[in-house]
């Protein structure tokens, strides 16, 4: 369920259910049924724990700071969520972003591309990928995991060949404007992250208040059932892994602000960080669960740890370790929640 | 009374299997007539073949004295046939309204509808409800999951769901095989209440004294054709297993 | 009121406990004791599991401890990771660092977020390899990596004389400044150029031993007759031993190599390698925090690139060049 309805007004039939208690049982379990709840739980209290420790901590310089440095795996984690949404994986996310941002760059630079157009032909280049794999996931059935996997390293090859295994610099302003701040009182936000909370914004709206919303869950559920009953499975599947490519695209161009190069040694872990953040975020691995919102907690749960023990003078291999540790949590609350409701 | 739903010599082939042998099929409005038959004698393919599953190899296919072709399941649902499958055909996860609704969502009024797909969430709640109602199916609320429900009530929806949009045959391929002797006698119920709503249904079954309870006539096939059209008073149960079997002959003949 | 530390409430007891847990876990104890008098200083080197960096680390922290300030250590994930690299350091530029020393995994890529650290008076230094270009970082603590490669170069060119040589250059990486100083060194020394026939196999290792192993096999496969190798670092040359002894060709072929590595010099104690350049990653650290701190106690600030030497091991010395032996690689060695 997309969210949870339970506050709508239930049908009179409601009044026949036995005993008050066992309502208000249901209802408490029902709110900690609601995916986001964990996930937001586990983000203030590791928001509490580093501004007890240190007083660098909560300060809006800081937690922009920490927004701005999930930027670019919390987009990939919204295309990644809508792929694990219908029971697919996509392991290609950070090598096709990689791919996209050389294009971009290497266009704008070396290609007399104006800029803008150059960052359309980028984030279409990742939209064609995300067909690509689609199409062989839906036509070819083969395991969304084999596909992604294949088109990692294609990505991966062609971002070295095009890039010459070369850094692009000296970019144009209108790839790196995403990276510029403005002032919101006395802190300073990033363009990109405002790019980032909208996307996922329009995430949430189309998946639960829109009927191409609902298939995506009902896809990922009982991909049988909805295609017995009128979805249509195989093109609502090309345009999932699609649009996923193209949100790609976005954030490669958010990596580009931050980083102000066309890197081509990007991303190469972006895939496991965004699977991470949905896995976090409360999504279900097997598909048809789970809230996005939740997934950009679980995004913000990374960068809080990763900035907050950086803080505390923690090395980064503990920030590693305990990230670990929450995923084998969640996917354990996860496996929990789905054992009890068989 | 001419029969709303008609096949007339229906050919399936899987390479050297013949799954149909010119099979021929009526069903009359307002009637719950069962198709009962061996493994393999071609029930299931007969229904792909009218719930537009599966394309047969020759045949004809009427639906209301008009000749139609189904190339898929979507083309059969346009044409008011909708099917109800023994695999509880439903999302889990999704609430009861939008299990109802899959794939016809309704969306708002005006340009919330059209320019943002906003879904009418409210809408399609409450008309559930009355449809659930209707159908006096018991269930609370139409925004509980659907996993949440027994496995009867589970059918429940999916029955309701082709009951709702069925505007001339509801097809129900085995819907009690997966449940339980209670929930089955549940799901029967409902099978009558969607013939008391007009709508003819097709029910194919293993379970012959069900179908003896429930239908008012019974289609025997046998060796992908129709042996015999018999009614539930005019035989006892074994004979019909007699006809399904072979061990006694049919009452209709090949048109070939 | 500001406070780096709760009061022990019941809760903050529980969560001081906690990062107590946490710290004593990480073992570096750098993190909670407030030394240093405000000073903290950010090494972020390439990964955490070369023990390269990890001498490095350890060079830093002993440096950090005896002039008593505090040391935070990041690294990227892999050899390469720009994004962790730039993470880090708007994170210790948000702790408040005086200073951060920092390998750069991309040397051209780093070279914005170096400039964004020094904006906020950061002193940032370039170890083990220069940013692309070199000013990006106020200074360099580096080993020459031409020099080092010269000095193989040179001992190679005097153990073959003029006898034909058969030349596999094993390096790391494509457009990687370090790799592509060690190879260039390594042709002076020797005395030929790129292209020169007597090279007949280039391939890339990335410094791994495994892919070492599969860039030599590859090599003995397109010329059997090679007797000279080149390595980027001791890893690879151990791939390559690997390599030509499963084809029986160790005692025709020379293995040179860079790093000074334990295993490496081990390596050359036991013959595998004939030669190595050894380089001190815990002298570069060391000098580096010397040079932050004494800056940030008032003094100038360093600029430029300084030295932090390199030396010549091998079990068999040549006439006319200068080398240490293997008791001194081992007691300098790091890993």
């Amino acid at each position: 369920m997309p969210e949870t309805t339970s506050t709508e007004p239930s049908g009179p039939a409601v009044a026949d259910r036995a005993g008050r208690s066992r309502d208000a049982a249901a209802a408490v379990a029902r709110f900690a049924a609601v995916p986001t709840v964990g996930p937001l739980a586990a983000l203030l209290l590791a928001c509490l724990f580093f501004s007890l420790s240190t007083d660098r901590f909560l300060t809006g310089g800081n937690l922009s700071l920490v927004v701005q440095q999930v930027m670019e795996v919390g987009t990939l984690a919204v295309g990644q969520t809508v792929v694990i949404l219908t029971a697919g994986i996509d392991l290609s996310n950070g090598a096709v972003m990689a791919f996209g941002t050389i294009v971009m760059t290497r266009l704008a630079v070396g290609g007399d591309v104006p800029a803008p157009l150059a960052i359309v032909i980028g984030v279409v280049v990742c939209a064609a990928f995300g067909a690509v794999n689609g199409g062989l996931v839906t036509m070819a059935r083969l395991p969304s995991f084999i596909v992604t996997l294949g088109t990692l390293n294609i990505a991966f090859a062609l971002t070295h060949i095009y890039s010459h295994e070369q850094t692009v610099t000296g970019l144009p302003k209108a790839l790196t404007a995403l990276g510029e701040t403005f002032p919101l009182g006395d802190t300073d936000v990033t363009y990109g992250s405002v790019v980032m909370l909208v996307l996922f914004a329009v995430a949430w709206y189309v998946l639960r208040f829109t009927a191409a919303g609902r298939h995506v869950y009902a896809v990922g559920d009982n991909p049988e059932a909805a295609r017995l009953t009128g979805v249509s499975t195989r093109r609502l599947l090309i345009t999932v892994y699609t649009v996923a490519g193209a949100v790609y695209g976005l954030a490669g161009l958010l990596l580009v602000g931050r980083t102000t190069v066309g890197d081509p040694q990007a991303g190469q872990t972006d895939n496991l960080d965004s699977i991470t953040a949905v896995v976090l975020g409360g999504v279900s691995l097997f598909g048809g669960r789970g809230s996005i919102v939740g997934v950009l907690f679980g995004a913000l749960i990374v960068g809080v740890i990763r900035n907050g023990l950086q803080l505390m003078g923690v090395a980064s291999v503990y920030q590693v370790l305990i990230t670990g540790i929450l995923v084998i949590l969640a996917v354990g609350v996860d496996r929990l929640a789905r054992r009890r409701r068989q | 009374m001419s029969p709303i739903l008609e096949a007339h010599g229906l050919v399936k082939r899987y390479g050297h299997v013949t799954a149909l042998d010119g099979a021929d099929f009526e069903l009359l409005p307002g009637e719950i007539l069962a198709v009962i038959g061996d493994n393999g004698a071609g029930k299931s393919t007969l229904i792909k073949a009218l719930s537009g599953a599966l394309v047969p190899d020759e045949g004809r296919i009427l639906l209301d004295g008009r000749p139609v072709h189904f190339h898929s399941p979507a083309d059969a649902r346009r044409a008011g046939i909708e099917t109800v499958y023994q695999d509880l055909a439903v999302a889990p996860a999704l609430d009861i309204a939008a299990n109802l609704f899959l794939g016809r969502e309704v969306r708002r009024k005006g340009v919330l509808g059209k320019v943002f797909r906003l879904l009418d969430t409210r809408r399609m709640q409450s008309e559930a409800d009355a449809h659930m109602r209707d159908l006096k199916i018991g269930i609370g609320s139409m925004s509980q999951a659907v996993e949440t429900l027994s496995g009867g009530q589970r059918q429940g929806v999916a029955v309701a769901r082709s009951a709702a949009f069925a505007r001339h045959v509801v097809i129900m391929d085995e819907p009690t095989a997966a449940l339980g002797v209670k929930e089955s006698g549940m799901v029967v119920d409902l099978i009558r209440e969607v013939r008391e709503r007009g709508l003819p249904v097709i029910l194919i079954s293993h379970d012959i004294p069900t179908v003896f309870d429930v239908a008012d006539r019974i289609h025997i096939q046998r060796l992908g054709r129709r042996v015999a059209v018999v009614g539930p008073g005019d035989v006892d149960m074994a004979e019909a297993v007699a006809i399904m079997t072979g061990a006694a002959p049919g009452n209709t003949t090949r048109r070939d | 009121m500001k406070r780096r530390f709760p009061a022990p409430g019941p809760l903050s007891r529980s969560l001081a406990a906690l990062v107590a847990l946490t710290l004593a876990a990480a073992g570096c104890g750098s993190g909670a004791k407030g030394s240093g008098k405000d000073i903290t200083i950010g090494l972020i080197t390439k990964t955490d599991t070369n023990p390269f960096f990890v001498k490095m680390k350890e060079g830093a922290e002993k440096e950090a401890k005896a002039k008593g300030v505090k040391l935070m250590t990041a690294a990227g994930r892999f050899d390469g990771d720009n994004a962790s690299q730039v993470t880090a350091m708007e994170n210790m530029t948000a702790a408040g660092v005086k200073g951060i020393l920092i390998v750069p995994s991309d040397t051209k890529a780093i070279v914005p977020s170096l400039a964004k650290a020094r904006a906020k008076g950061i002193d940032v230094i370039a170890l083990d390899t220069p940013p692309d270009p070199q000013s990006a970082a106020d200074s360099l603590f580096a080993t020459n990596n031409l020099t080092a490669g010269t000095l193989i170069g040179r001992y190679a060119k005097s153990v073959e004389g003029a006898k034909p040589v058969r030349i596999a250059m094993l390096d790391l990486n494509p457009g990687i400044t370090v790799g592509v100083l060690r190879h260039n060194g390594f042709l002076q020394g020797y005395g030929v150029k790129d292209g020169d026939p007597s090279i007949v196999c280039t391939q890339y290792t990335a410094g791994d031993q495994a892919k070492g192993q599969t860039a030599m096999e590859n090599c003995l496969q397109k010329d059997p007759g090679i007797n000279l190798v080149y390595t980027i670092n001791e890893p690879a040359a151990l791939g390559a031993y690997t390599a030509l002894k499963a084809a029986g060709r160790t005692g025709s072929t020379m293995i040179v190599s860079i790093d000074g590595g334990c295993t490496g010099v081990k390596a050359v104690q036991a013959g595998q390698i004939a030669a190595t350049a050894q380089q001190y990653p815990l002298k570069m650290a060391a000098q580096g925090v010397d040079s932050i701190v004494a800056w940030a106690r008032g003094g100038k600030k360093a600029s430029g690139y300084t030295d932090t030497g390199v030396n010549l091991i091998t079990a068999k010395p040549q006439a006319g060049l200068a080398s240490k032996d293997v008791a001194f690689g081992l007691a300098n060695c790091w890993g």
